[in-house]
């Protein structure tokens, strides 16, 4: 019997790039000026600091399907509200040792510090992570079937 | 512990009978032994015809102060020594009204799991009895003597929590201080790899049957609006499908209690299903313990959590595993 698997379309992971509007959003403009690529299916979201960012959204974003999730601020020390991406810090490095001790990939969820001067490293961390997500896999461990049923 | 209660009785029904306070809260007897339930008593026949303190009293009376602070009249509640921590963080999340209760601290000699001793085979129990490290339990089929270690509720053996309020206190005999870990099992988990860990969740939180008795008791979660409630949130209720799709009700529950959690252990105590729900905050607890320096919940009703402060040195997210650099 013929097995009907075997002509698997290539993996394109789902990415969500969280980016903060005062460096890492202006480091991607930046990178997109400098004709500078990064892979299309790095889906950026733009948020006024990485503080912002609520650990809910980072799940929401696995739950609604994401397989990949970054979120980028400044750099510590030049965050534009000052304190926000320490709080960011601590936020993160908690939510992530967790989730791991849940079993899920540590790869999977990334914070990095890109300024607005960072264009070229924009790229080159979006590259790296698309990559990292490609052979990582499809995220399992965190979708819900509840919400991609309505898809 | 007869003694005690005693006292207790006594003390409350005087309190009651001088008008010093308008209630109290306390525990009342249940339909079974191992079944009192917290309750506010307001006269002294309440009292007098239901109030008990036994080794079936492991109810956290003080996330029932969030309502009752509020109300006229000073409000007296007994609390155990874990008890007072949680109370402590509610002050500090101004959810009691402090000024209007007053806590009369009870001594508390580790409480028993009616579900450890029915799975030694012990059912239909009448009545127990404890003589230092032995359990004498009498049941509808005869007496079995069971050994006390083995019986206590999860949060009581890895206890040694000691009074953080009090107005008063009744205290009779003290609870020796014993060498425990209570990070042992967390440490295990994390020896395990990640798939293993996985499974290992997998397994344990497919059983929730989404009752919500671990929010509703724990004292960290007192917001008046709760995500869970929200329809919308798409984790409202029990997932229609047999899937393991409960974590996420876990992981945000776990996260939002993060800093807050006093390790009350509330919430394995209440599960219907058994889930060793302790294991979750308790990852948060020593990771924040073992990044951000020691810090216990509760311990004073001021101050800083962890999430809410920062250095300059902490480390970063992508190194951080097990509370340590990789
Ligand atoms: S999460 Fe559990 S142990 Fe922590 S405060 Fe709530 S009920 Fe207590
Ligand atoms: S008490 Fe247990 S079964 Fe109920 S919602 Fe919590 S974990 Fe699930």
């Amino acid at each position: 019997m013929q097995d009907v698997t075997t002509e698997k379309k290539e993996f394109t992971p789902n990415i969500v790039a969280f980016c903060c509007n005062w460096c890492s959003y202006a480091g991607a403009d930046l990178a997109g000026s400098s004709r500078l690529t990064y892979p299309a299916n790095v889906k950026i979201i733009r948020v006024p600091c990485s503080c912002r960012v609520n650990p809910m959204f980072i799940l929401k974003a696995y739950q609604q399907g994401a397989d990949g999730v970054i979120l980028c601020g400044c750099h510590p020390g030049d965050c534009h509200y000052v304190t926000g991406n320490y709080y960011t810090r601590r936020r993160m490095a908690t939510l992530f040792s967790f989730l791991n001790y849940m079993g899920i990939e540590k790869e999977r969820t990334r914070v990095e510090w890109v300024s607005a001067a960072e264009g070229a490293r924009f790229s080159a961390v979006m590259n790296d992570f698309v990559k990292t997500i490609t052979e990582l896999g499809e995220n399992k461990r965190l979708s819900d079937l509840r919400v991609k049923e309505g898809e | 512990m007869k003694d005690v209660e005693l006292k207790m009785l006594e003390r409350a029904k005087e309190l009651l009978a001088s008008g010093e306070v308008a209630r109290v809260v306390g525990w009342k007897k249940g339909d079974f032994c191992y079944d009192p339930s917290p309750a506010v008593f307001k006269t002294v026949e309440e009292l007098e015809n239901g109030f008990v303190y036994d080794y079936f009293c492991g109810a956290n009376l003080s996330k029932y102060l969030i309502d009752v602070s509020k109300k006229e009249g000073k409000t007296a509640v007994f609390l155990k020594p874990c008890d007072t921590y949680s109370f402590n963080q509610l002050v500090k999340e101004h959810r009691i009204k402090r000024e209007n209760v007053y806590v009369i601290a009870v001594e508390c000699m580790a409480k028993l799991d009616i579900e450890k001793i029915k799975a030694k085979g012990v059912s239909f129990v009448t009545g127990v009895e404890v003589v230092e490290k032995d359990v004498k339990v009498s049941s509808l089929y005869g007496e079995t003597t069971l050994y006390k270690p083995e019986i206590v509720l999860e949060k009581c053996a890895v206890c040694n929590k000691t009074h953080q309020v009090k107005d008063e206190e009744i205290i009779l005999h003290e609870r020796p201080v014993r060498d425990v870990n209570r990070f042992a099992e967390v440490e295990k988990l994390e020896a395990m790899t990640e798939d293993e860990r996985f499974a290992f969740w997998k397994e344990q939180l497919s059983k929730c049957i989404r009752c919500n008795a671990c929010r509703n008791v724990c004292p960290a979660c007192s917001c008046i609006k709760c995500v869970f409630d929200n329809p919308n949130s798409g984790i409202a209720a029990k997932a229609n499908d047999s899937e393991f799709e409960e974590k996420m009700f876990h992981i945000i529950r776990a996260y939002h209690v993060a800093g807050r959690c006093t390790d009350c252990g509330e919430c394995s105590r209440v599960c219907p299903q058994n889930i060793p729900l302790h294991l979750l905050n308790r990852k948060f607890i020593k990771d924040m313990d073992g990044l951000y320096g020691e810090y216990q919940a509760g311990e004073s009703s001021e101050g800083k959590t962890p999430l809410t402060s920062y250095t300059e040195e902490d480390k970063e997210p992508n190194d951080v595993f097990n509370g340590e650099a990789k």
